[in-house]
């Protein structure tokens, strides 16, 4: 796999410029390329788990002067993340985006997106890290706009312009870095920054760094875009974007520069925490009055990101015991894989429903589980998941991440994230009031479970959902285990600079 | 120091027109005054006075050019921000241009079917 580590973002953005040119000559290739690639991806995804880290040297040019390609416990996880989940996506895109027009440019478009979140992964260079990112935002602008029409225009436009604005703060961020320390290797930035310390500069750059990537992964005082833009794309990509995007170009991001190149530091953990909390309440009660099912969908992102972002934020404190601290980073982490299975199948099936009913509006749905049962049992496993009901995967993530905040002494906090779980309990059970049971209108007593192709990622995640949930407490936790040790050990991760 | 100034200026004129202007080419136009004002800092970052450009002739030194040379990096990485901003300008554009067909106005406060 070593040498294999640049085709994750080379091989899809090979295809998406291919993909292109080839279906000029026949359209229907496009299904046929965007399936082998992802599918490839996927495989080679699960395979880096099972090596050991190592540090890939593009061109061979040693490390401070090159690029470096990392592959560590974290980015591995992160990697089978978004590969599968795209691979399930674009098997489930076969069939789904026949409601559209222009097939081939929107598989070109989701391949330019996933090579630009593989690159973000696995790079250790600070620029490429912006490059990447830039390359992935600008494929989801133009996909969340990819209907055409009024809203989805709109919604594509604000994404697109506070977007920007975060990739400015990333870049001027980069910069100053740059002029401090002269050097855009983050293995070195690390070392570097070991030996300036924590000065008024480099917390401007922190801040710089929270603000863009903040509202790349959309914590709450830089959240309008999200209920706004995740809705208006096609289902596959909500999917893509609510499961995979705001969690590769944005928590992971920041995961990786405050752990692993800035350091545990009190003030930014504090930061990190309170965003979280923020995102997780606001998030949660603007989501209950919803009636559109996606925007609601949309909203819940927000506050299950705040989950994760608090988990990340106590693992950055270095004042509370260091198992304390290692829990809660474990349990932000399971959760930041548990979010990305059932919000996107919660994104899925609200497309499968879509595509059967042809609205989004819960209170004009009502009794699809006798149509489309299907659909309907892998959304309530998903509700349950989401919600935090045991023995979902979801319930499991959250009692670590509670349990963490108790521990170390944040009872408030902990206060927050139990009554946040219980609201979602409350907002799920609408949804599935609404649309799963109760009465079935007289219009759709001729509808039909979905096709094959988008029920077939659909059973999949639930499988995936349950099986992370039941199977958590016998299990050993090696892969997640690998991923958290990855952002506490600075050490060794400043060590990628020698290796490779 | 008056340069990194002048360059504080443009990037908060870019800000202002971005956040005050209904217009929305207005807004791009100011989208892209910020990002000229990010490539002015780098650029200035490896700026030096009197610099000569840093390529290692036979008759030089590696001491020589370390002393006059300028630093080629912040260039290249402006070069690929810049290419970057033309991807986003053209996007930015063809988005506005869809957005008339579908509204009959520029004016960001007549495009508000969503709520935020």
């Amino acid at each position: 796999m070593q040498t294999a580590y640049p085709l994750f973002s080379v091989l899809p953005l090979a295809a998406a410029f291919f993909n292109l040119l080839v279906t000029k000559l026949n359209k229907k290739v496009a299904d046929y390329i965007a399936f082998v690639v992802t599918g490839t991806l996927a495989v080679m995804a699960v395979l880096t788990v099972f090596e050991a880290p190592f540090a890939y040297r593009v061109g061979g040019f040693p490390a401070p002067w090159g690029i470096l390609l990392i592959s560590d416990g974290l980015s591995s996880l992160t990697l089978v993340i978004i590969n599968v989940i795209a691979f399930l996506a674009v098997i489930y895109s076969t069939k789904y985006m026949t409601m559209y027009t222009a097939k081939p440019k929107y598989y070109s478009l989701l391949l330019l997106m996933i090579a630009g979140m593989n690159g973000v992964v696995c790079t250790g260079d600070l620029f490429n890290l912006f490059v990447f990112l830039e390359v992935a935002s600008l494929a989801s602008y133009a996909l969340v706009g990819f209907g055409c029409e009024h809203e989805e225009l709109e919604a594509s436009f604000k994404y697109l312009i506070l977007g920007e604005v975060a990739s400015t703060a990333i870049l001027f961020g980069i910069a100053f870095l740059y002029s401090m320390t002269g050097t855009l290797n983050m293995p070195d930035l690390a070392r570097q920054l070991e030996i300036v310390g924590i000065n008024k500069a480099v917390a401007f750059v922190i801040a710089l760094f929270i603000m863009g990537f903040g509202l790349k992964a959309s914590t709450v005082p830089f959240h309008a875009w999200l209920p706004d833009a995740h809705p208006s794309a096609p289902a596959p990509i909500s999917a893509l974007l609510s499961g995979v995007l705001i969690k590769a170009i944005g928590v992971y991001a920041i995961a990786r520069i405050m752990f692993d190149v800035v350091g545990p530091n009190a003030m930014v953990s504090t930061i990190l925490m309170f965003l979280g909390a923020l995102s997780m309440v606001v998030g949660v009660f603007l989501a209950v009055g919803q009636s559109d099912i996606k925007r609601m969908l949309a909203y819940h992102s927000i506050s299950q990101m705040g989950y994760v972002m608090i988990g990340l934020g106590l693992g950055l404190n270095p004042n509370v015991p260091a198992l304390v601290a290692a829990m809660a980073l474990f349990g932000g982490i399971y959760h930041f894989v548990n979010h990305a299975v059932f919000k996107s199948l919660l994104f899925l099936c609200a497309g499968s429903f879509e595509f059967r009913t042809g609205t989004r509006n819960r209170y004009e749905m009502g009794g699809l589980i006798r149509k489309m049962p299907v659909t309907s049992t892998a959304c309530s496993i998903a509700s349950l998941s989401i919600s935090g009901v045991p023995p979902f995967n979801g319930f499991w993530s959250k009692l670590i991440i509670i349990v963490a905040l108790v521990q170390a002494g944040y009872y408030i906090y902990g206060g927050i994230a139990v009554l946040v779980a219980f609201v979602t309990l409350v907002s799920f059970i609408k949804l599935q009031r609404f649309v799963i049971f109760g009465q079935l209108p007289a219009r759709f007593a001729a509808l039909k479970e979905s096709p094959f192709a988008m029920t077939f990622p659909l059973v999949v995640l639930a499988i995936l959902c349950l099986g992370l949930g039941l199977a958590y407490p016998f299990l050993d936790h090696s892969v997640l285990q690998a991923a958290r040790n990855a952002l506490l050990d600075k050490l060794s991760y400043m060590g990628y600079i020698l290796g490779g | 120091m008056v340069l990194y100034f002048l360059t504080l200026v443009l990037f908060v004129m870019g800000v202002y027109c971005l956040i005050a202007k209904k217009n929305i080419i207005k807004k791009i136009i100011g989208l892209t005054i910020t990002d000229y004002a990010i490539n002015l800092f780098i650029i200035l970052i490896g700026y030096r006075a009197n610099g000569i450009a840093p390529i290692l002739f036979k008759n030089m030194t590696m001491k020589e050019l370390s002393e006059q040379g300028v630093d080629p990096l912040p260039q290249a990485l402006v070069l690929t921000s810049i290419v970057i901003g033309l991807g986003v300008l053209s996007l930015m554009t063809a988005i506005c241009l869809r957005l008339y067909e579908k509204y009959k106005t520029f004016d960001m406060g007549e495009i508000n079917r969503l709520k935020g």
